[in-house]
């Protein structure tokens, strides 16, 4: 009979097996492809050439990159979800579900009642590759991550829906000093928390559960992560043998009805197609032809410091230090500019040990000769650093690095700086720097992500970016965020693109995410005159090249690119003034330690997870914190609009004035509940029900309902109020009150007074998705408040009819509703007023923060307006300020009423020397695609500053910061408060 | 060039004498039906050039003049209007663009508005940009929808819908190939040279035409056994535009499947029904409610000649009227879910369901925010009620890639063979 062969070709490994006629194993493989598809997945049958020669078989290929395989080579496909629980079926035939993990995809299959099969949408990074890049950040090998984790003694809260995401969260661990160990474990609790939280959907994963697929394999600390959440014993966690070639298994398994083929003839089938290539969508070359290199290069070897002989130089020095997010950067430079001495390296995850070196060596190099007069430091890691070295400046880093550009190009009018992680942009008008962009967790296609692919190919960065210089065909990857790239990536594959072109391709998508995302220009114009292009990812020549091939326009790329920010913050020491010097000298570093160690602080509700440092014994830098009350600081801090709404808010739960005789009504505080509930609680309590509010949100309370969300692209606040719904049922309220709000008060400010489509209907989704919600009455019915006569009437009957309440009697209540809800309001415009004279008559800054209603809950802010508030910024919101400018039309259609209200609070702001506005955006939220842009529009016609903060279920604040400080110190220098 | 006159907001107007020197661009959506509309608008005397470009430039175009998170449709749509212009194939002084428009809470309603920002950018400004709606926003001097228009473009719509319905039935069996779309533009041509001379408008008129195209699609000689009936639903544009949905239904035939795709008739009355079911939640005008009642009564009454005239020919499946979709629906969402596609997503899948298409590929714009709920929202309680079916949801995106859409829906199409 003829020999069975399944061939799984995933996005990063191919795993061969072949079977006999009893469906025993006679033989498997599981090899990395490397992006060579066609040509591993030929070699690996060569492998078993000698024992199939001249025999039939018959071939079966799966997998996510086998699909083009199998169309080129003809050899029959199945899709693998089918293959691996055809394999299940036969091997392990009582199982409930089988979670398996690959290299980019993630699925769940659940057996028993009706077979269901989930895979990971398009967003979604829980997976093999992902577990791959978080290595590479922390400078380890997968398997080394895993010994790490095995050791972990906490785990920290970190974003698990997308790679990018959960970057973000682990940056700031590693560079504020927590503990490898436990952030290895936590990476993988994530992994853990996407799988069970975004596949299952509502489905409980109970019984007995395979788990499958390489990362399952070979990585004990991910299945211990597993077990422990899913509270499996022995039995029902299954980790079969062969876990990694299931999928393999599977397809050779499901080759009934394939037609059998001689061995000889599959392996010319597979050779042939091996060299098929076959490209559709590729770029102009970056150049064409070796000389227009090197006239390129000189070109831009011109832009560089003063030449110094550093071994013979004598006399003053001062030491800039930029602790980035994955590099850390050195510069010590003479009193004009010349380089003395200098770092760039991988922070390898702890950026203390590596300085803790370099000024060691830096010392030794200084002897006598050098004295270090002043230093700065500047960057993510810049309270540690500072902290722990006892450095003179810590500055903001857009500002450090606008000093080295200037430096370069005195007449700099637009700074672009692509560094690992996170790209800034921004633009000088008049010597002061006038707008800042930075990348958003969510599109940040930058430096650390060339470096992750060059990895995952087998190249070394430097060799892999020229690589992409003089291919004639550079693979067009798009230019979205980095989870979208790998599936670009893999589709190139799959297309036959060499490495090479997908070089070209990956500088290119840099280019055109900075260009288009972030910096949102269309022409070179948009940009400027005077273009300084700077950070390590510029010193790729292909991203330099690409970039000016772009905007069409020549720019400045200094040779130090990669240590601007070292540079500006030793510019910055140089000129600094007040007390300098008190950077720890050589004896002090001999006797240099530093321990790390996990707390959580428990001042409050945000619960923020500390890191608390020790250096040499005594000295102590806590980190994670968003106030300064684990800090020794007092509670309270500047007035802040958003903590006096929330905490109004909160207290609307009770019987009010009435005295709750006709029962109690559970209301989830969420969504439109944040703008509504002073309304509805009057008109409850009038009505004398007893109204029940959810409790504050938590991150607990959010996996409470994680299961019964559908959507995993949704907005945060939405998911959130699945956790609100749990627990009222578990409350035991047994009427909820939820209503479907698809307008909003008509404060006749725009063209409509919508709500967005989520907040309009997020409680009928709420009610076929949360199966708990047949235990109560549930009431998701439409109202309208922008009708209020007719909602006396419509109300009315509705509460005639389900509660039996005179229709008089909610008439009545529902005026008192319109009143409590125009007391609440007017009571923070009033606040408001007393913060805005507060600020006035202490000199302090305003800052409006415009957003939408239930952003002023902490745990979908995070705690940001504690944080602004350390800031010494003075904090209203835009529904306190909006009502004074007079209704405006707008260019675009103002159809939703939280929108009109920004619009007005921005034009307001525009109007007000002392007040600047920050923008909070909900990740997924689409309305804001809109709002923003003509937020921008409104402030930057004014000269104002433009600030957005991007939100989602992370925690870290560390990006958050650089905005906040960055526009407190823009709007300095705008006012002239501090000369540059 | 016109003279560019301006209305009290400052919106560039589309005047009387532009009508005379400007061709209108349109982007493509249902190919049937708009290639139908396209001719319709020229009878009125207009220039209109239906744009049918599909290459990645469209995208690259979008991508840099409209905000990146904004809905794929909207950048599709506004990346292959100025892609059009910046070809040099047009006189950019004689030009104008031409763009339906929907109310409603959805962020479609702005794509207009996003549209002028990017010719804005772009520094076309000086393009006048129409909107087609219903809702009587952005009047034009010189384009206004008059009664003769409404009574060749509803018809059309409908006509377009049974074409579109018939030919998804023959195509994946035809024997000579090419035959049914042959056979489609064949009855385009006739509808528009009657619709010249006002006859196909009229309910008689269109009974007798209905059947008759129904006669002749059957008469197309088919061959094979029945294939897996594929659903699609979906937001409107992707759901229908090749170019947004990366070529679906050329894919579901290539993997030897029958696609089903719900009418834009059935869009249309739902719209106008949300006029009427506003005013049943909230209170408003009497006459407003009866006025779009009126509409609907008109519009349904012709969606039942289609149905009729399907039902005359046998061998072709069925179609529910608009009225049973909203029956089903019920116990599932609320009729005051009306943005995007509101409960009629969510009442196609189950119309669809019932009539014995338990396959469906449901397509929206990455981050869609109206199917969160009536899209995604809904299948965990569609497969609780229906175990047999068997749904995938597909985001379309500037950066997803057709590879991880194709291997979801083969997966799909795995479990379709299976008979889950």
């Amino acid at each position: 009979m003829a020999i069975k062969i399944g061939i799984d070709i995933g996005s990063t490994t191919v795993k061969v097996v072949l079977l006999d006629d009893n469906n025993t194993l006679l033989y498997r493989s599981y090899t990395r492809h490397y992006s060579k598809v066609r040509e591993v997945a030929a070699e690996q049958l060569r492998v078993v050439a000698d024992r199939l020669r001249g025999q039939d078989v018959v071939p079966l290929i799966t997998g996510s990159a086998g699909l083009g395989v199998s169309k080129a080579s003809e050899v029959a496909f199945v899709q693998e979800v089918f293959a691996t629980a055809a394999a299940v079926n036969t091997y392990i035939p009582d199982t409930d579900a089988v979670i398996e993990l690959g290299g980019e995809d993630a699925k769940i299959i659940f057996f028993g009642g009706t077979l269901e099969e989930r895979m990971n949408g398009s967003c979604a990074g829980g997976t093999g590759s992902f577990i791959d890049q978080m290595a590479t950040l922390l400078d380890v090998s997968a398997l080394e991550l895993n010994e790490l984790a095995l050791r972990h003694e906490k785990i920290y809260p970190i974003a698990s829906r997308c790679g990018v995401f959960a970057k973000s969260d682990i940056q700031p661990l590693l560079n504020q000093g927590g503990r490898k160990e436990d952030i290895a474990a936590s990476i993988f609790q994530a992994v853990v928390d996407q799988t069970v939280g975004g596949l299952t959907q509502g489905r409980e994963l109970t019984g007995k559960i395979v788990f499958l697929g390489g990362p399952l394999t070979f990585l004990q600390g991910l299945r211990d992560r597993f077990v422990e959440t899913l509270e499996l014993d022995a039995e029902h966690a299954v980790f079969p043998e062969n876990a990694d070639c299931f999928a393999a298994i599977g397809a050779a398994l499901c080759t009934g009805g394939v037609e059998a083929m001689p061995f000889g003839e599959l392996l010319r089938r597979l050779e042939e197609a091996a060299d098929e290539s076959g490209l559709t969508d590729t770029l102009p070359p970056l150049f064409a032809k070796k000389a227009d290199v090197e006239a390129f290069q000189a070109r831009h070897a011109k832009a560089t410091p003063e030449p110094v002989d550093a071994n013979a130089y004598r006399g003053d020095a001062y030491l800039g230090i930029d602790a980035g997010s994955t590099t850390t950067k050195m510069a010590l430079i003479t009193p004009d500019g010349g380089i003395l001495y200098s770092y760039y390296g991988s922070n390898k995850g702890n950026p203390v040990t590596i300085l803790l070196a370099e000024l060691r060596n830096l010392y030794a190099f200084c002897g006598d000769r050098i004295t270090i007069r002043a230093s700065a430091v500047t960057g993510y890691g810049e309270d540690l650093i500072k902290s722990a070295f006892s450095i003179d400046l810590g500055l903001v880093e857009t500002i450090a690095h606008y000093r080295a550009a200037r430096h370069f190009n005195p007449d700099v009018d637009f700074i672009i700086d692509i560094g690992g992680q996170d790209m800034k942009c921004f633009k000088i008008r008049n010597g002061a720097v006038d707008s800042i962009l930075l990348n958003e967790a969510c599109s940040s296609g930058c430096g650390s992500f060339i470096e992750t692919f060059s990895k995952a190919l087998g190249h070394d960065i430097a060799d892999f970016s020229q690589l992409g210089l003089l291919d004639q065909t550079p693979t067009n990857l798009g230019s979205r965020c980095t989870v979208f790239m790998n599936s670009s990536v893999k589709q190139a594959q799959k297309e036959g693109a060499g490495v090479e072109s997908i070089s070209a391709g990956l500088s290119l998508s840099v280019v055109k995410n900075a260009i288009y995302k972030v910096i949102r220009a269309a022409s070179a114009d948009d940009l400027g005159k005077h273009i300084v292009v700077q950070g390590g990812t510029f010193l790729n020549d292909a991203v330099l090249r690409g970039f000016e091939q772009e905007i069409g326009r020549e720019v400045t790329r200094p040779t130090i690119a990669g240590l601007m920010g070292a540079y500006g913050a030793a510019l910055s020491a140089r000129d600094m003034t007040g007390e300098t010097g008190r950077l720890l000298d050589a004896a002090a570093l001999g006797n240099f330690s530093h321990t790390a160690r996990p707390s959580v602080c428990n001042a409050c509700t945000n619960r923020c997870s500390l890191t608390i440092n020790t250096f040499d014994g005594d000295r102590r830098f806590i980190s994670g914190n968003r106030c300064s009350v684990p800090l020794g600081g007092a509670k309270g801090g500047e007035p802040n609009l958003m903590r006096y709404k929330y905490e109004k808010i909160r207290v609307m739960t009770g019987k009010g004035a009435g005295d709750g005789s006709r029962g109690k009504i559970g209301i989830p505080l969420g969504l439109n509940m944040y703008e509504n509930l002073p309304f509805w609680f009057e008109f409850f309590t009038k009505l004398n029900f007893e109204v029940v509010l959810s409790p504050e949100s938590t991150r607990a309370l959010y996996q409470k309902g994680q299961r019964s969300i559908p959507s995993d692209t949704v907005c945060y606040p939405a998911k959130m109020l699945h956790g609100h719904v749990e627990h009222l049922i578990d409350a035991g309220v047994d009427t909820i009150f939820y209503p479907c709000m698809a307008y909003n008060f008509d404060e006749g400010k725009g063209d409509n007074h919508y709500n967005c489509p989520v907040v309009a209907y997020y409680p009928e989704l709420l009610r076929v998705n949360m199966s708990r919600l047949q235990q109560v009455r549930y009431i998701d019915a439409y109202f309208g408040l922008h009708r209020p006569k007719d909602l006396e009437r419509i109300a009315g009957a509705f509460f005639a009819a389900e509660f039996g309440v005179p229709a008089r009697e909610t008439a009545a209540a529902i005026r008192a509703g319109y009143a409590a809800y125009e007391r609440f309001r007017q009571e923070a415009r009033d606040e408001a007023d007393r913060y805005i004279q507060y600020a006035r008559e202490h000199g302090k800054r305003i800052l409006v923060v415009a957003g939408r209603p239930y952003h002023i809950d902490p745990e979908i802010n995070h705690g940001l307006d504690e944080l602004i508030g350390s800031y010494g910024l003075v904090l209203v919101t835009e529904d306190s300020i909006d009502h004074l400018v007079p209704k405006a039309k707008r260019k675009i259609l103002n159809q939703w009423t939280y929108h009109a209200r920004m619009y007005d609070a921005a034009r307001y702001v525009a109007t007000q020397p002392d007040m600047q506005l920050l923008q909070l955006v909900s990740f997924g939220c689409g309305l804001d695609a809109i709002s923003t842009d003509e937020m921008r529009d409104i402030l930057e016609a004014t000269g104002k500053l433009y600030t957005q903060i991007k939100i989602d279920d992370i925690s870290n604040l560390g990006t958050v910061k650089i905005r906040i400080r960055s526009l407190i110190a823009a709007a300095d220098a705008l006012d002239g408060k501090v000369m540059l | 060039m016109a003279k560019l006159t301006y209305d009290a907001h400052g919106r560039l107007l589309f005047t009387k004498e532009m009508k005379e020197e400007y061709t209108l661009l349109m982007p493509q959506m249902l190919p049937v039906t708009f290639s139908m509309m396209k001719r319709l608008l020229e009878l009125e005397g207009y220039k209109v050039e239906l744009l049918d470009t599909t290459h990645r430039g469209i995208i690259e175009t979008g991508l840099k003049y409209v905000h990146n998170d904004t809905c794929y449709p909207a950048l599709l749509v506004i990346g292959q209007l100025i892609e059009a212009i910046n070809s040099g194939k047009y006189d950019t002084n004689k030009i104008a663009l031409f763009m339906s428009q929907t109310g409603g809470g959805c962020r479609a309603s702005n794509y207009i508005h996003l549209l002028r920002k990017a010719l804005q950018k772009a520094g076309l400004q000086h393009i006048p940009v129409i909107s087609l709606n219903l809702s009587g926003m952005e009047k034009n001097p010189g384009f206004s929808i008059n009664l003769r228009l409404v009574r060749r473009l509803v018809p059309a719509m409908v006509y377009g819908d049974l074409i579109v319905h018939l030919a998804n039935q023959c195509r994946p069996y035809e024997v000579e190939r090419g035959a049914t779309d042959a056979l489609a533009a064949v009855w385009t041509e006739r509808l528009v040279a009657g619709f010249a001379k006002n006859r196909g408008r009229s309910k008689r008129e269109m009974r007798v035409i209905m059947a008759q195209i129904a006669a002749e699609f059957a008469a197309i000689e088919l061959s094979g056994e029945q294939k897996t009936r594929i659903g699609v639903v979906g937001e409107i544009y992707v759901k229908f535009a090749p170019l947004g949905n990366n070529n679906l239904e050329d894919f579901l035939l290539s993997e030897g499947c029958e696609p089903v795709v719900p009418g834009l008739t059935d869009f249309m009355l739902f719209k106008i029904d949300n006029r009427i079911e506003d005013i049943n939640l909230y209170g408003g005008s009497w006459l407003k409610k009866k006025l779009c009642q009126v509409f609907l009564w008109y519009v349904a009454g012709l969606q039942q000649c289609m149905i009729d005239a399907v039902k005359t020919q046998p061998k072709f499946h069925g179609l529910a009227s608009f009225a049973e979709i909203k029956a089903g629906v019920k116990g599932y969402l609320g009729y005051g879910n009306k943005m995007g596609e509101g409960w009629l997503l969510t009442g196609e899948m189950i119309e669809l369901i019932h009539s014995g298409v338990t396959n469906i590929v449901c397509t929206q714009p990455f981050g869609c925010l109206p199917n969160h709920v009536s899209g995604k929202g809904m299948i965990r309680k569609l497969k609780d009620d229906f175990p047999a079916s068997n749904i995938v949801t597909i985001d379309y995106d500037p950066g997803a890639t057709r590879i991880n859409q194709e291997n979801r829906i083969k997966l799909m199409l795995a479990s379709a063979g299976r008979g889950v």
